[in-house]
């Protein structure tokens, strides 16, 4: 039965934002996250010290008014670090998923349109990527081309390729056999100008849920490279390499490898939030089961 | 005694009346027919029967089935009564069975929850019932997966199911509206011995008027949530006293004024518009072995055809002829295994896109899906102007706007709709869209695969005329795909018939459908509903 009269709701877009906030996960998951980009962003033009300025008086000091978060043991801030170690995690994972995307989505939509022995070879090529465990191929990569940020962000940033090359493929195939992709052919539309006109914006969605939950990822995988050394090189902080260097004093100063740890987990926990919250919003068949 | 008695029953949904006051009656082992458009409440009146009301639904009034008080019933009491003494069968049969079970399993499901019975003992009698709505053992024993039978062999393993445990009452909501004409008449006939043999009372929605007066004894035609007429099928129907019981007769059964056909047909147009000449289509077929060549399957099996231009041809068969790969092959979206397909003198096989501009600009396609034709992300600008693409001056924004207006205009709807979203219109104003966008190049030919089947018959009636006015306006051609032969009878001038991928007959509209004389034909012609024949047969059994 299809129903003659017009649907009674109004268009999605006006109770967007009344649905966004009426979504805990969107809610508590956008703030955290805005929070710690508002932390790392502030790092660029006030900290509360200079953490290349070493006092080894103050070091390993606990939480005092003085260090909110105590100190390292170089005496360094620990509050300042985090908030310059948010910089770093956040710019190799934003780089890293813009890789991602930024080659997946192209050859996921391109296997899709093409279909037959391209499509055949782009993902069983995917296969092999993907066949890797992403943290051990990024120490391969790192280990190879040395260590450092810009490495770390490449290692990263090829392990995200296949991920989106999949999710793009397969949304793409589901939008493909519609009647309105039908009618564009129709209309003598090239499959590229297609894919950009409306398969690209119909698979929006589930790319920008896809993309939070590998940009959380992403700020794992950093810290697990730089935890092993391999991510960003002193004196540049980095949650990761806060851990290792706490790891030895854990029983003396527990809270040296707390207070980056929880950074981590705040952080990840907020983006798989907020991609649940977004993944929620903008797929209406799950909206009814909150 | 009534099995189902429905008084005074109303229904909002979260706030919105859906149903007023509706009365409706079944007595054992009678067909109750529900009539209605899209909209009118029948299959909210069927799911309030098995309380299966979305969450928001709050219903007034009295619903006794068998006794039992249905509005006031608990749950627990309900899912005792769905499924043993109150069966339902739904539209699309794809999506009713559960595609990772087996068919044995879903029918047995039901016998061994509803009468305890253990595995073996709950799969005779799934057998039994599977045999008896036409699934024997050899061809469909209990292990088929759902995917491995067709519609309509699915519809029949869901009337199974429903009919399991033999029903007092079974709902079947649009039970043949997805399937071709041919297997209506199966399952409407297997519906129709299940209601004697068990004097089980059924209660058939639909819109198709021929289909309940067919099958009706009494109907209830509604609208706007509302019972506008109820009584005996061939008083309502014969008499058609009621205003909109009449304008719904009317409408199935309308013709549109085609006045140039005849002047059209004698004018012989040296060239033909569109040629097909022994066009094949093969498919590769299931692998049978690792290393064992597939037999392909062949969607079209050397077809040729040509059409005069400004001549409307229907293309009919049943679902799974050929018909859609054949219109694709024209539309150029599909390549053919062989043969050629000409418009208008230019050859259109292995040619490139850019190349194939030319010809696209002269054939325009309408979809059968109001719904799914349309990128629900673009307005309807965008929507209608996309084929303009294909011209070779690529026009400004201005010129592209006023094209836009004209082509909404000549179809019947404003030049301001077109800052409009698609969600924003209904079924028939989206079917207008979709021809605007058709004609917005001034095609020639028109090819409209089953334009009409998804619309409510008074909409359709519309759009058939709109249909017919362009073909005059605009001098268009037009390609009809239907398995609808009121369409092919109201608007077109000639007919192909098709049958698993070769076209067994083809002649004038008129002579054909009146004397078909191959099989696939008769068949087709037979099956079709037809809503005099079927009130002049209950007259004459009641006259009796």
């Amino acid at each position: 039965m299809t129903p003659d009269a017009p649907p009674p709701s109004p268009p999605p877009e006006r109770h967007f934002l009344e649905m966004a906030f009426a979504n805990r996960s969107f809610v508590i998951g956008a703030i955290i996250t805005i929070l710690v980009a508002a932390m790392a962003l502030l790092s660029f033009l006030w900290t509360p010290y200079d953490i290349t300025h070493l006092v080894v008086a103050d070091r390993m000091k606990g939480l005092s008014l003085a260090h909110p978060l105590g100190t390292d043991h170089l005496g360094r801030d620990i509050l300042s670090m985090i908030m310059i170690g948010a910089r770093n995690s956040i710019a190799v994972a934003i780089v890293a998923v813009g890789i991602g995307m930024g080659v997946g989505v192209p050859l996921g939509t391109w296997a899709a349109a093409r279909g037959g022995l391209i499509d055949e070879i782009l993902m069983r090529f995917n296969d092999l990527v993907f066949a890797f465990p992403a943290l051990l191929s990024a120490i391969m990569i790192t280990a190879i081309f040395g260590p450092g940020a810009i490495n770390a962000i490449i290692a990263i940033g090829i392990f995200n390729v296949p991920v989106f090359a999949r999710v793009a493929r397969a949304g793409a195939l589901s939008i493909w056999p519609r009647e309105y992709i039908l009618a564009a052919r129709a209309a003598g539309k090239s499959k590229a100008l297609i894919t950009i006109e409306h398969i690209l914006p119909n698979i929006a969605a589930l790319l920008l849920v896809q993309g939070t939950i590998q940009f959380a990822l992403g700020i794992l995988a950093e810290a697990g490279l730089s935890y092993l050394g391999l991510g960003a090189q002193p004196p540049m902080p980095s949650w990761g390499r806060m851990l290792f260097e706490a790891q030895t004093r854990m029983m003396i100063a527990p809270h040296l490898a707390v207070f980056p740890g929880l950074a981590i987990v705040i952080t990840v926990l907020g983006l798989n939030l907020l991609g649940d919250g977004l993944r929620d919003l903008l797929d209406p068949r799950l909206r009814r089961e909150r | 005694m009534s099995l189902l008695e429905i008084e005074n029953l109303s229904l909002s949904i979260a706030g919105h009346p859906v149903l007023r006051d509706i009365d409706l009656r079944i007595a054992p082992g009678e067909v109750l027919g529900v009539v209605g458009e899209s909209g009118s409440g029948k299959s909210m009146t069927a799911l309030t029967v098995m309380q299966l009301l979305p969450e928001l639904a709050r219903a007034k009034g009295r619903v006794t089935f068998d006794g039992v008080d249905i509005l006031a019933a608990p749950e627990e009491a309900m899912c005792r009564l769905r499924g043993d003494d109150l069966g339902m069968v739904f539209q699309e049969p794809m999506t009713a069975l559960n595609p990772v079970k087996t068919i044995g399993e879903q029918v047995a499901e039901g016998i061994r929850w509803h009468t305890g019975a253990n595995r073996p003992d709950a799969e005779a009698r799934a057998r039994a019932i599977l045999d008896r709505v036409g699934l024997p053992e050899a061809k469909f024993p209990l292990s088929r997966f759902p995917h491995e039978l067709s519609g309509g062999q699915r519809q029949r393993v869901v009337i199974a199911i429903a009919c399991a445990l033999k029903p007092k009452l079974l709902i079947a909501d649009e039970p043949t509206t997805a399937l071709d004409v041919v297997l209506q008449a199966q399952i409407l006939d297997l519906l129709r011995d299940l209601v004697a043999e068990n004097r089980m009372g059924l209660m058939l929605i639909s819109h198709d008027l021929a289909v309940v007066a067919d099958m009706a004894d009494r109907v209830s035609v509604m609208r706007n949530g509302a019972v506008m007429e109820s009584g005996p099928t061939v008083g309502v129907l014969s008499e058609q006293k009621h205003p909109y019981t009449r304008q719904l007769a009317e409408a199935s059964t309308h013709v549109p004024a085609r006045a140039r056909s005849q002047e059209k047909a004698e004018k012989q147009e040296p060239q033909p518009l569109l040629s097909v000449s022994g066009v094949t289509r093969d498919y590769p077929g299931r692998r049978k072995g690792l290393f064992a060549k597939p037999e392909p399957f062949r969607a079209v099996d050397n077809v040729s055809f040509s059409l005069a231009p400004g001549h409307a041809v229907a293309l009919v068969g049943r679902s799974g002829c050929g018909k859609s790969t054949l219109a694709r092959m024209i539309l150029a979206l599909d390549r053919p295994t062989a043969g050629e397909i000409r418009l208008n003198g230019e050859t259109l096989g292995g040619r490139s896109e850019y190349e194939l501009r030319h010809a696209r600009r002269n054939m325009q396609v309408v979809f059968q899906d109001p719904y799914g034709s349309f990128n629900p992300r673009h307005r309807v600008e965008r929507l209608v102007a996309e084929p303009l693409h294909l011209l070779d001056r690529k026009p400004t924004a201005a010129q592209r706007r006023e094209c836009v207006a004209e082509a909404l205009e000549s179809v019947g709807l404003n030049a301001g709709d077109m800052h409009k979203y698609p969600h924003e219109f209904s079924g028939g104003q989206r079917q207008r869209i979709s021809i605007a966008r058709a004609i917005i190049t001034r095609p020639k030919l028109i090819v409209a695969d089953e334009p009409v089947s998804a619309l409510d018959v008074s909409i359709r009636a519309q759009v058939l005329d709109l249909f017919a006015d362009l073909n005059q306006r605009l001098d268009l051609t037009y390609l009809f795909i239907t398995h609808d032969l009121t369409v092919a009878r109201a608007i077109t001038d000639d007919v192909m018939v098709m049958h698993e991928g070769r076209i067994v007959e083809s002649g004038p509209t008129a002579t054909v459908l009146q004397n078909p004389k191959s099989e696939a034909a008769r068949a087709l012609v037979a099956a079709a509903p037809d809503l005099e024949r079927a009130v002049a047969t209950r007259q004459r059994a009641t006259g009796d």
